[in-house]
């Protein structure tokens, strides 16, 4: 079967991300998956026994400060190569910002269309993806070359298929014009141990609502409650009470999670266009009118600074 | 510094958005259409930037004719002139290709720097400034939130998962925008005034040395093959909160396994 090759995403704190795992089980599908890590140096080390768990027959490895020291440019650069020499069957990236923009400069050097956010591939290489805030469905082809897609994160669920992969180290032959943009400091921030906000299997995001950023605490309370990630309204963001980072809709994340809680949210196009496809959506706000309300599978009408505490209480008392 | 702002028109995110039934490309003709909102942004760093450091400040549009409304609307904050690349061959074009249109017209205007929106409403699909900086061969710094210019060297501040990073280049470079580098101006009377009097030059594929057969539906490296509307969402139960509201969110929770 022809390779299918998966770009790895990870994180230094929580290693291969979800994402990543959703790209092995959808490469299984199409042919056999090799993971592609692309990273600072020992970066697939680190990775491989989880890479192997959900079926990785390979990993290809490029590593060091010529790879991470800079923007994508070398990492398409390096991806590129590896493309020709193999010719797989598909190649599959998260459709994150990184994702996206490695894809984006491999699909220019290949002359090779690029399908992004997509939440279904099959076989014969048509990719489903969900545009316009979630209100369209859409049925796309690479028309010009291999497939190359970026995978929404929470599209499948992983599943584990066991393999033990022989890691081959790239030979990193990275041009002075892939080294333009350089990466002169990285700054961790505090996240905690809650999720990745894309990732995340449950969301709790708070909106105008929720009225400073100090009540962001009931939002966080109930996030953690249920091993959820925060997130946020942009007029919540706007008016500074959570970081931007966190925001969900236009102009933020999209997130898809098993549960969507929105406190304090009306639900303005713009937020809905970042969370409409959420498996269940639960909603409190003092508005019955609010929009958020059309898309609820469960909406209580109120004042959320008494039926958040109430429903943690609760929470807690069932625990 | 010579710097292009890049403005797509794209439909309304606020109102109801379709693809076309004939041929599966964005319906603009129907659509309430405006600047991607992302590229306010791009266009008062741009201003600002000339405001600190001298120079021109460019618009640059892909699209149709009706983009013309959009060219001047961008005018009204600032810029000095635009550029429509207009050509009936590149309806249907696909994110390579129009890379390719864009990279050409950049190559003429001679840019030194070109500041973008980090994505726009309609397709967000992110790849724009990357596509455009391997064609032309130069630096991209991408989902800026904060950008500095010193000479020719740029210093960007950008969000990332884990974090933020600074990233450097030099001139010539793309840079895109997110939506919390800056607050845009709002066009004052004057300046929509002075816009309808600004050069806005058109050029054609021809004028850009780029083939028909390399754009449009002929050109393009992906397609469509069906697209359809999701059914709306229905909502639930909605309950009043009469003192029992937490709980019972919290009951409809343990229902459907969350609790």
């Amino acid at each position: 079967m022809a390779e299918v090759l998966v770009v790895v995403e990870a994180t230094k704190e929580f290693g291969v991300k979800k994402v990543t795992l959703e790209m092995l089980t959808l490469a299984r599908e199409l042919g056999t998956p090799s993971a592609v890590v692309l990273g600072g140096a020992g970066a697939a080390d680190a990775l491989s026994a989880k890479l192997g768990e959900y079926g990785a027959a390979k990993i290809y490895a490029a590593e060091g400060a010529e790879i991470d020291g800079y923007l994508v440019a070398p990492k398409a650069t390096v991806l590129a190569e590896l493309v020709n020499r193999v010719q797989p069957a598909a190649v599959l990236l998260a459709s994150s910002q990184e994702g996206k923009e490695i894809a984006a400069r491999l699909a220019v050097k290949l002359e090779n269309g690029i399908l992004t956010d997509v939440v279904g591939l099959d076989a014969d290489g048509t990719a489903t993806q969900v545009a316009f805030a979630g209100s369209t469905i859409v049925k796309s082809k690479v028309t010009k070359g291999l497939p190359l897609v970026t995978v929404r994160p929470n599209s499948l669920n992983p599943t584990p298929a066991a393999a033990t992969p022989a890691v081959e180290q790239l030979t990193v032959s990275v041009t002075d014009a892939d080294k333009l943009a350089k990466v002169v400091e990285r700054v961790a921030e505090q996240k905690g141990s809650r999720p990745e906000l894309t990732e995340a299997s449950v969301v709790v995001s708070g909106g105008r609502g929720v009225g400073n950023a100090d009540n962001f605490k009931l939002v966080e309370e109930l996030a953690d409650l249920l091993g959820g990630a925060v997130g946020a309204s942009r007029a919540a963001v706007d008016s500074g009470f959570y970081p931007h980072q966190f925001q969900v809709g236009q102009t933020g994340k999209t997130v898809s999670p098993q549960l969507y809680v929105a406190l304090g949210i009306s639900g303005a196009i713009q937020h809905r266009a970042g969370m409409q496809t959420s498996k269940t959506i639960v909603a409190v706000n003092k508005d019955a009118e609010a929009p958020i309300f059309e898309l609820a599978d469960f909406g209580v009408v109120g004042d959320l600074f008494k039926v958040v505490p109430q429903a943690a209480e609760e929470i807690r008392k069932r625990k | 510094m010579n710097i292009v702002v890049l403005v797509k028109q794209v439909p309304d995110s606020g109102a109801d958005r379709n693809l076309r039934a004939d041929d599966n490309t964005v319906d603009r003709g129907s659509a309430n259409n405006v600047i991607n909102e992302m590229d306010e942004y791009a266009i008062e760093e741009a201003l600002k930037i000339k405001e600190a450091h001298g120079g021109e400040v460019t618009v640059l549009t892909m699209g149709p004719d009706r983009a013309t409304e959009s060219i001047r609307k961008a005018l009204s904050m600032g810029p000095d002139k635009a550029v429509h690349v207009v050509d009936d061959a590149l309806h249907g074009s696909c994110a390579v290709a129009t890379s390719k249109v864009l990279a050409a017209a950049l190559g003429q205007l001679g840019a030194d720097l070109v500041i973008c929106g980090a994505e726009s409403t309609d397709g967000r699909v992110q790849v724009m400034p990357h596509m455009i900086a391997e064609r032309l061969g130069v630096a991209a710094l991408t989902g800026a939130r904060k950008l500095t210019v010193d000479g020719a060297t740029l210093t960007v501040e950008r969000q990332t998962e884990e974090g933020y990073e600074v990233v450097t280049a030099s001139t010539p470079a793309v840079v895109s925008v997110w939506d919390t580098i800056n607050e845009p101006r709002y066009p004052s009377f004057k300046g929509i005034m002075a816009a309808k009097k600004k050069p806005v030059q058109t050029l054609a594929l021809a004028d850009l040395g780029v083939a028909p057969a390399e754009v449009g539906f002929d050109g393009a490296t992906s397609a469509v093959v069906e697209h359809s509307k999701r059914p709306p969402r229905s909502g639930g139960a909605k309950i009043t909160d009469e003192g029992e509201g937490g709980v019972k969110l919290v009951e409809f929770l343990a229902t459907e396994k969350f609790v």
